[in-house]
C-alpha cells in the first residue's frame, strides 16, 4: 500500500489540491489588480477590506504550497528555485508588498501615503497572477537546467543543479509561458469579481462588478483556450528511471494530448472544471441577482488545475524538463524524498479535513454577513 | 574559488540580512499574543470594559507588527531554495518535513483565526472569538516549533542515513528531530519572545504614566505584560542554562568561542568582561584576551555543572580533546585527521559512482562501507586547513555577553516594574524607573538579536553540522546577483521597518490621547 511508488503519487495530488486551491485563492491578487478600475474611494476600500480578510489564505497557501514541494520533491525545490533565481525572486518582492499593505494602508504614520500602498498590491496583484502562471507554464515548457549529483564533489562549484545565465529570466520572457500567466491574471479578476457579488452588499457596485466579470472572463477564456492548445500540441517526453536516478527519456510528440487520452479522469476534471467556471460566470452575468457564481467557478478552478497538474507528473511524465540536458529532467519518480519522509507527511496530511474544517467554519462564520460601507465606517479594525 | 567565497559570503549575509528582519517581528509577535489573549480571557470573564479597551490596544500594534513578520518569514522559507538549492536537496529530505508540517498545522491555523480575531467582533460569539485569539497564539507558537526543530537538527543532525546513490541523506527516524536541543531551542526562543513583550508593554505603558495619561489602563497592563514577560525571562534562562550543557556536549567549539577560550582547563573560569585579542591565531601562544576580568570556575559549572569539570578551548578541540555527550573528557579525532577523513570519504563516493557505472555490485558495497567509516566528517573534507572549521570567535563572545547582561537586566527591570504597579503611589514617584523602562524598549531586540548571533554565527562554518559547510551548500548563481537581490532586500526591508515603527509610535500616540478605559469601537 504505502509503497514508494504511491507516495509518490500520493503527493503529487495533494501539490495538484495545493496548486488548485491557491489559483482559486488568487482572487486575492485579482482584486488587487482591480483596485484602479473603480475611483469611488468608497468602492475602492469595499475591494481592500474585502480582499483583506482573505488574503492570509492566499499567502499561506503559496507558502504551503512552497513547503509541500520541498519535503515531498526536494530536487525540484532546489533546481527550480536556487535556477529560476530572478523569477522567484520577482514572485517573493511582490509578495512582501502585499502582506504589509492592508494592514498599513489605512493608518496614520505610514509614511509613504495610502497611494503608495495601493500602488504595492496592485503590483502584486498583477505581478503575482503573471508570474504564479509562468512558473507553473513551466512544468510543461521546461526551464534551461542540467542536474548532475557527482557536481557535489567538486571542490571548486560543488552545485548539483545549474541553470543558463538568465537565472529564469528567460522563462518570464517565455510567450508561451504568458500565455498560461495572463490568463491566471484574468481569471483572478474574474473569480475576485465574482466573490465580491457574494461577498458586498452595495446594488450600484454590484451591477459595476458583473460587468468586470464578463470582460474579465471573456480575456481568460480567450488565453485559457490559447494555453490549451499550446498544451494539447505540445511535445513532451515520456521518462523512464535510470539506476543512477537520471531519466532515459524519448521525445513524445502530443505528450499532453496522449495524458490526457490515458488518464481520461483527467480529461473528465479538466472538462467539469471548464463547465463549471463557464456555468458559473455564465449564471452570475445573466441572472439578476445571482451570488454565487464563485462557488462554482472556485471548485471548477481547483478541479481543472488539478486536471492540469495531472497530465504534467503522471504518466511517466518529466514535470519539469529539461530543456537543455532532457536526462536531467524532474519527474516525480526522481526528485522525491525517501519512502519514510513521504510516508511521514502522509500521516500529517490526515489533519487537513480538521484544518479544512475549520476553515470552512470561520470562513461561513464571517462572511455570513456581507460587507457593507456602514460596517466599514463603524470598525476601528480598517483596513 | 574565490568567487566561491564570495557568493558563499552574499548568500549568507543575505539569509542573515532576511533573519534579523524577521526575528524584529516574530518574538513580539509571540508574547503579544499570549498578552493580548490573557488580556481578551479576563474581559470573557468579567465583561469589564477596561479589559476590552486594553485587549484592542495592544492588539492593534500585534496586528502591525504582525504583517510584516509573515512578509519576511515567507523570504526565509523560499530563500533555503534559491540561495542554498545545494543544502536544499543534500538535507531536504529531513529538513523539508517540518518546514510542510508548519505550514499545514501552524500557517493556516494562524491565518484563519488572525482575521476572526480582528473582524470578528461583532460578527461571531464572544466565546469563538477568544478562542480565535488564543489559536492565533497557539499558531504562531507551533509554527515556531516547526521551524526551531528544523534549526535545531542543523546543529545536531540525528534520525538520518547518507544515500550514496542519490548523494543526499535520507530520514530515518522522524522522532530523533525532537531532540533535547530542539525542544530545548523552542523554549528558550518562545520564551523569551514572552519577555520582549513584556518589556515592550511595560515601556510603553510607563511611557504614558509618564505623560500622565491613561493610569488605569498602564496599570493593568504593567501587570499583565509584567507577569508574562516575568515568566518568560525566568523560564528563558532557565532553558539558556540547558542550551548551554547542550552546546558544551554536542558542539564544544561554539562553547570555546562564546568564549574566546583556546586552551582550557579544570575548573575553568568564565570571562565575565574581556576583550578578545584580535590577532590570536589557534596555534600561537599569544594571549587570548587584551584583558579579561573572570569567574573562577564559573564556565566549568555553566558547561557541565560541576565545579571542577575540564572545558576544552578551540586548540584543545582541534587537537582532538573534547567532552562527550555524558560530559566527560575525551579523546577525539583531531581536526586535521577529521580533513583527510573527509576527504576519503568523498574519495568513497566517487569510487561508489564509478563502480555503479560499471555494474560492480561488490565494488558498489565496498567502497559504501568505507564511506560509512568516514561519513560523520564527511563536511570536513571541503576544507583546506583547520583554520576553516574555527567560527568567528570576537563576535561570538561579544554577543554571548550582550545576551546575558541585557537579559539579567530585563529581570530586575520587569520585577521591579511589577512590584510597583502593586504600588501605583510609589512607582509614580520613580519617574527614573519609568524613564529607564522607556529607554529599555530598543534593547530587548539588541538582547534578541545577539542570542541568534551567538547560536547562529557560533556553529559557522556549519550548515549541517560537520556534514555541509556552507561552501558546499549554496546556489550555482552569479555572485552580482546575489549582490543586487540583498541590497533589494536591505532596501525593502528597511523602507518597511521605517513604516511599522512610525505606524507603531503613531497609534501608541494616539492611544495615550483618548480614553483607553473606554472602548472606541
Amino acid at each position: 500500500m504505502m509503497t514508494l511508488e504511491n507516495l509518490q503519487n500520493y503527493w503529487w495530488v495533494i501539490a495538484s489540491v495545493l496548486g488548485g486551491l491557491l489559483v482559486f485563492l488568487l482572487f486575492v491578487q485579482g482584486g488587487q489588480s482591480m483596485l484602479f478600475c473603480f475611483k469611488s474611494p468608497d468602492r475602492k476600500s469595499l475591494i481592500v477590506n474585502s480582499m483583506g480578510r482573505k488574503w492570509e489564505l492566499t499567502f499561506t497557501t503559496l507558502v504551503t504550497f512552497g513547503g509541500a514541494m520541498f519535503a515531498a520533491f526536494p530536487l525540484f525545490y532546489s533546481t527550480s528555485f536556487g535556477g529560476a533565481y530572478w523569477l522567484w525572486m520577482l514572485i517573493l518582492f511582490s509578495f512582501i508588498l502585499q502582506a504589509v499593505s492592508y494592514e498599513y494602508r489605512n493608518k496614520k504614520g505610514n509614511v509613504y501615503g495610502r497611494g503608495t500602498y495601493d500602488v504595492f498590491l496592485f503590483i502584486n496583484g498583477c505581478v503575482g497572477c503573471i508570474l504564479l502562471g509562468v512558473a507553473v507554464s513551466m512544468f510543461f515548457f521546461g526551464g534551461e537546467f542540467s542536474v548532475a549529483r557527482g557536481n557535489m564533489l567538486d571542490q571548486g562549484s560543488p552545485v548539483i543543479s545549474r541553470w543558463s545565465d538568465t537565472h529564469g529570466l528567460e522563462a518570464v520572457f517565455c510567450w508561451k509561458n504568458l500565455v498560461l500567466g495572463v490568463a491566471v491574471l484574468f481569471l483572478a479578476r474574474m473569480q475576485a469579481s465574482l466573490y465580491m457579488m457574494n461577498n458586498i452588499a452595495d446594488a450600484g457596485f454590484f451591477v459595476q462588478l458583473k460587468r468586470q466579470a464578463l470582460a474579465n472572463g471573456l480575456v481568460f477564456v480567450v488565453f485559457f483556450l490559447g494555453f490549451l492548445g499550446l498544451l494539447l500540441t505540445a511535445t513532451g517526453y515520456t521518462a523512464t528511471l535510470e539506476p543512477d536516478y537520471s531519466l532515459a527519456v524519448v521525445e513524445t510528440p502530443y505528450k499532453y494530448l496522449h495524458n490526457f487520452l490515458d488518464l481520461w479522469w483527467a480529461g473528465v476534471m479538466l472538462l467539469l472544471g471548464v463547465v463549471l467556471v463557464l456555468g458559473g460566470l455564465l449564471l452570475a452575468v445573466l441572472r439578476e441577482k445571482f451570488t454565487g457564481g464563485i462557488w462554482l467557478t472556485g471548485p471548477g478552478t481547483i478541479l481543472a488545475v488539478m486536471a492540469i497538474f495531472f497530465v504534467a507528473g503522471f504518466n511517466d511524465t518529466p514535470f519539469y524538463p529539461s530543456l537543455i540536458d532532457p536526462t536531467s529532467s524532474l519527474s516525480i519518480r526522481n526528485a522525491s524524498s525517501s519512502r519514510y519522509t513521504l510516508a511521514v507527511m502522509s500521516c500529517v496530511t490526515l489533519l487537513i479535513p480538521f484544518v479544512a474544517a475549520y476553515i470552512w467554519y470561520a470562513w461561513r462564520a464571517m462572511d455570513s454577513k456581507k460587507l457593507t460601507s456602514a460596517e466599514l465606517d463603524a470598525t476601528s479594525h480598517k483596513y | 574559488m574565490n568567487d566561491l567565497t564570495s557568493l558563499v559570503d552574499w548568500s549568507r549575509l543575505q539569509f542573515a540580512l532576511t533573519a534579523i528582519y524577521h526575528w524584529l517581528f516574530v518574538p513580539l509577535t509571540l508574547g503579544l499574543s499570549v498578552i493580548v489573549a490573557v488580556m481578551e480571557t479576563a474581559y470573557y470573564r468579567t465583561k469589564s470594559e477596561k479589559w476590552l479597551a486594553a485587549t484592542k490596544f495592544w492588539m492593534t500594534l500585534f496586528g502591525i507588527n504582525f504583517a510584516i513578520g509573515v512578509a519576511t518569514g515567507l523570504i526565509l522559507e523560499f530563500e533555503f531554495g534559491t540561495n542554498w538549492s545545494n543544502y536544499s536537496w543534500f538535507v531536504g529530505d529531513i529538513f523539508g518535513a517540518p518546514l510542510a508540517i508548519e505550514g499545514i498545522l501552524a500557517f493556516f491555523m494562524e491565518a484563519t483565526f488572525v482575521a476572526v480575531m480582528f473582524f470578528g467582533w461583532n460578527k461571531v460569539s464572544p466565546g469563538f472569538h477568544l478562542a480565535s485569539t488564543w489559536l492565533t497564539g497557539i499558531g504562531a507558537s507551533i509554527s515556531a516549533l516547526w521551524i526551531l526543530v528544523a534549526n535545531a537538527w542543523m546543529q545536531y543532525p540525528a534520525g538520518m542515513e547518507f544515500d550514496p546513490g542519490q548523494m543526499r541523506n535520507v530520514m530515518t527516524d522522524f522522532w530523533a528531530l525532537f531532540s533535547p536541543i530542539a525542544v530545548n531551542k523552542f523554549f528558550h526562543a518562545v520564551f523569551s519572545g514572552w519577555a520582549l513583550a513584556g518589556v515592550f508593554v511595560i515601556g510603553v505603558s510607563c511611557w504614558m504614566l509618564l505623560k500622565g495619561r491613561n493610569k488605569a489602563f498602564c496599570l493593568l497592563s504593567i501587570k499583565t505584560g509584567g507577569w508574562v514577560g516575568l515568566a518568560g525571562m525566568l523560564l528563558t534562562m532557565y532553558t539558556g542554562d540547558g542550551s548551554a550543557v547542550q552546546v558544551a556536549r554536542h558542539q564544544p567549539m561554539k562553547l570555546a568561542a562564546m568564549e574566546g577560550l583556546y586552551h582550557g582547563q579544570k575548573g575553568q573560569g568564565l570571562s565575565v568582561a574581556g576583550w578578545i585579542n584580535p590577532d590570536k591565531e589557534w596555534d600561537d601562544d599569544r594571549d587570548q584576551y587584551l584583558f579579561n576580568i573572570e569567574i573562577p570556575c564559573g564556565l566549568s559549572i555553566l558547561a557541565t555543572h560541576d565545579l571542577d569539570s575540564f572545558v576544552p578551548g578551540i586548540a584543545d578541540i582541534i587537537n582532538g580533546v573534547s567532552i562527550n555527550a555524558e560530559g566527560d573528557t575525551v579523546n577525539t579525532v583531531p581536526y586535521a585527521e577529521r580533513i583527510v577523513r573527509g576527504r576519503m570519504a568523498h574519495e568513497s563516493l566517487r569510487k561508489y559512482d564509478a563502480a555503479r557505472a560499471e555494474g560492480d555490485t561488490s565494488g558498489m558495497e565496498a567502497a559504501k562501507a568505507e564511506l560509512a567509516a568516514n561519513y560523520p566528517y564527511f563536511g570536513y573534507g571541503y576544507f583546506d586547513s583547520v583554520e576553516q572549521a574555527i567560527p568567528p570567535v570576537g563576535l561570538t563572545y561579544v554577543m554571548f555577553r550582550t545576551m546575558v547582561y541585557l537579559g539579567s537586566f530585563f529581570l530586575l527591570l520587569m520585577a521591579a516594574a511589577l512590584f510597583l504597579a502593586y504600588r501605583p503611589e510609589v512607582l509614580e514617584r520613580q519617574r527614573w524607573l519609568m524613564w529607564t523602562a522607556v529607554a529599555t524598549v530598543p534593547l530587548m531586540w539588541i538582547c534578541s538579536q545577539a542570542g541568534w548571533a551567538v547560536a547562529e554565527v557560533g556553529r559557522q562554518p556549519w550548515t549541517v553540522q560537520d556534514l555541509l559547510p556552507t561552501m558546499a551548500a549554496v546556489s550555482d548563481l552569479s555572485t552580482s546577483s546575489v549582490v543586487l537581490t540583498f541590497w533589494i532586500f536591505a532596501a525593502v526591508f528597511t523602507v518597511l521597518l521605517v513604516a511599522e515603527v512610525s505606524i507603531m509610535c503613531r497609534t501608541i500616540a494616539k492611544g495615550s490621547k483618548s480614553d483607553l478605559q473606554k472602548v472606541n469601537a
